[in-house]
């Protein structure tokens, strides 16, 4: 058996480094859009808005309940047998739109959870002093609601970046799916994909420690 | 300056408030008493639409309305007109205790940042934790914690501040400083209405109190009268059991003839 052929892996982690930006991006894209849609159906979750709610209920049933793989497929393959408008959707943006769906259903719950969670008296301070609905989630609730839901938020996050991997089962040739072409040229797949779980986990490890700074932030109300 | 009159308030169609009146007069103290469960923080809460009434009136200066039927509108300007003293302080947990003190003068009343944080200055001064502006309350004992939550009921000079028992979550160590401050707003003649258990305050400082009991004000009259000659058995009842260890002269006096009432 061989050692490892480290030149070739130097050699790889900038040709690899090339397609970060497209899995960050899909990442990023997919937490933006995935945080707007997870924070309304919160809402809608929280005051129990008639006929939404029970919509929102079967969109986390669903999306919550199938696999993310599943999902691209049927907006990737399935969606454009159906609607003919869909027959251009390309990869990625089958990629970003799977991620959002299926990732807001998960943070929907955690959003609502964290909105629950802030103490029910100081509603009623607010209140009590003439805040209207608007200043008291602004103001109160949701400052402390974002404290409580950030690491469970951050969780996804790391999650939805290792899931952009997925895209490589639509075409798309982000880290994943170049790492796999690059091993395929050379034969050398334990160093090529060594290579990119290097990648993937120093990236998580940034944003685990970006959380880290901004968890000490949002606590620094809470020390003693 | 506040007329109630025939406020009533149900839970479940149990009637929690059942017709209350009462006038409250500019700089007048007024200490509600009673056993548990008969109401008197129903009765502050409704006052404050954190509960909303299912009938009766309310006259506050200008403002006059029916309860039950009172518009958002008419219930922020009440809101705003009135402060609120909680039980378990209520302070809002991401903001200092200047913040605190600030919030509503900044967000509901539009004061100038400069100007708010001016006068919270002013109040954490008064409520003598001047050094405590830039505190989180989770880094306040409980009793320094409720004297920023009286120190929120103050900023706004509100036209009457109710205090739904302020010192019964506190360790014991911590109610004296709180109901000083108390003493000392009662001497600027702030007008209060208070939900307290502690009888020595009531008698020191209320001008009028009232013995509720079952939904209803059963009695009510300056201190001396009520705690030195209470008229209904109910009252003497309770008196009896709330002053027991306390020393003798404290104590209603209880003919032995109406023991047999009660």
């Amino acid at each position: 058996m061989n050692l490892l052929d480290v030149p070739y892996m130097l050699e790889l982690v900038p040709i690899l480094l090339r397609y970060l930006p497209l899995t960050l991006g899909m990442a990023a894209a997919g937490m933006v859009l995935a945080l707007s849609l997870a924070a309304g159906l919160a809402v809608i979750r929280v005051l129990r808005l008639p006929v939404l709610n029970m919509a929102t209920l079967l969109f986390i049933s669903f999306f919550r309940g199938t696999p993310l793989l599943v999902q691209l497929f049927l907006f990737y393959y399935g969606l454009p047998q159906i609607m003919s408008v869909l027959t251009t959707i390309n990869g990625i943006t089958a990629t970003i739109m799977g991620l959002t769906l299926h990732f807001s259903a998960y943070m929907a719950e955690s959003i609502r959870a964290a909105i629950v969670g802030v103490d029910r008296s100081q509603t009623e301070a607010a209140l009590s002093i003439g805040m209207t609905q608007g200043q008291l989630m602004r103001r109160i609730v949701l400052p402390q609601a974002t404290r409580i839901a950030v690491p469970t938020l951050m969780n996804y996050f790391i999650d939805m970046i290792k899931a952009t991997s997925l895209a490589f089962t639509l075409g798309v040739t982000e880290l994943m799916g170049a790492t796999q072409k690059e091993a395929a040229g050379s034969f050398l797949y334990f160093e090529a994909f060594i290579v990119a779980a290097v990648i993937y986990w120093a990236i998580v490890e940034l944003l685990a420690w970006c959380q880290r700074r901004l968890e000490y932030r949002l606590n620094k109300a809470y020390r003693r | 300056m506040i007329r109630i009159t025939n406020l009533v308030k149900r839970f479940d169609g149990t009637a929690v408030l059942d017709g209350i009146d009462m006038d409250i007069a500019r700089g007048e103290i007024i200490v509600v008493i009673g056993p548990s469960g008969t109401g008197k923080s129903t009765l502050l809460r409704c006052l404050n639409f954190l509960e909303r009434p299912d009938a009766g009136h309310l006259v506050l200066n200008d403002l006059d309305m029916d309860v039950a039927t009172a518009s958002a509108r008419s219930i922020l300007a009440v809101r705003r007109r009135t402060a609120f003293v909680f039980q378990n302080y209520a302070l809002f947990a991401n903001k200092t205790a200047l913040e605190n003190i600030a919030e509503g003068l900044l967000v509901v009343h539009r004061w100038p940042r400069h100007k708010a944080h001016a006068r919270a200055r002013d109040i954490l001064e008064r409520i003598g934790l001047a050094d405590k502006g830039d505190a989180y309350p989770a880094s306040l004992s409980g009793g320094q914690q409720q004297r920023v939550g009286i120190g929120r009921a103050m900023a706004a000079r509100a036209e009457v501040i109710l205090f739904d028992e302020p010192t019964s979550s506190l360790d014991p160590e911590w109610v004296e400083e709180v109901l000083e401050l108390m003493k000392q707003l009662a001497a600027e003649r702030q007008t209060m209405l208070v939900v307290t258990h502690e009888m020595n305050f009531a008698r020191d400082v209320a001008d009028r109190v009232i013995f509720m009991e079952g939904g209803r004000i059963v009695e009510q009259g300056p201190p001396s009268q009520l705690f030195s000659a209470p008229q209904d058995p109910r009252t003497r009842a309770f008196l009896r059991k709330m002053l027991a260890g306390q020393p003798a002269e404290t104590l209603p006096d209880t003919p032995t003839a109406t023991l047999s009432d009660l």
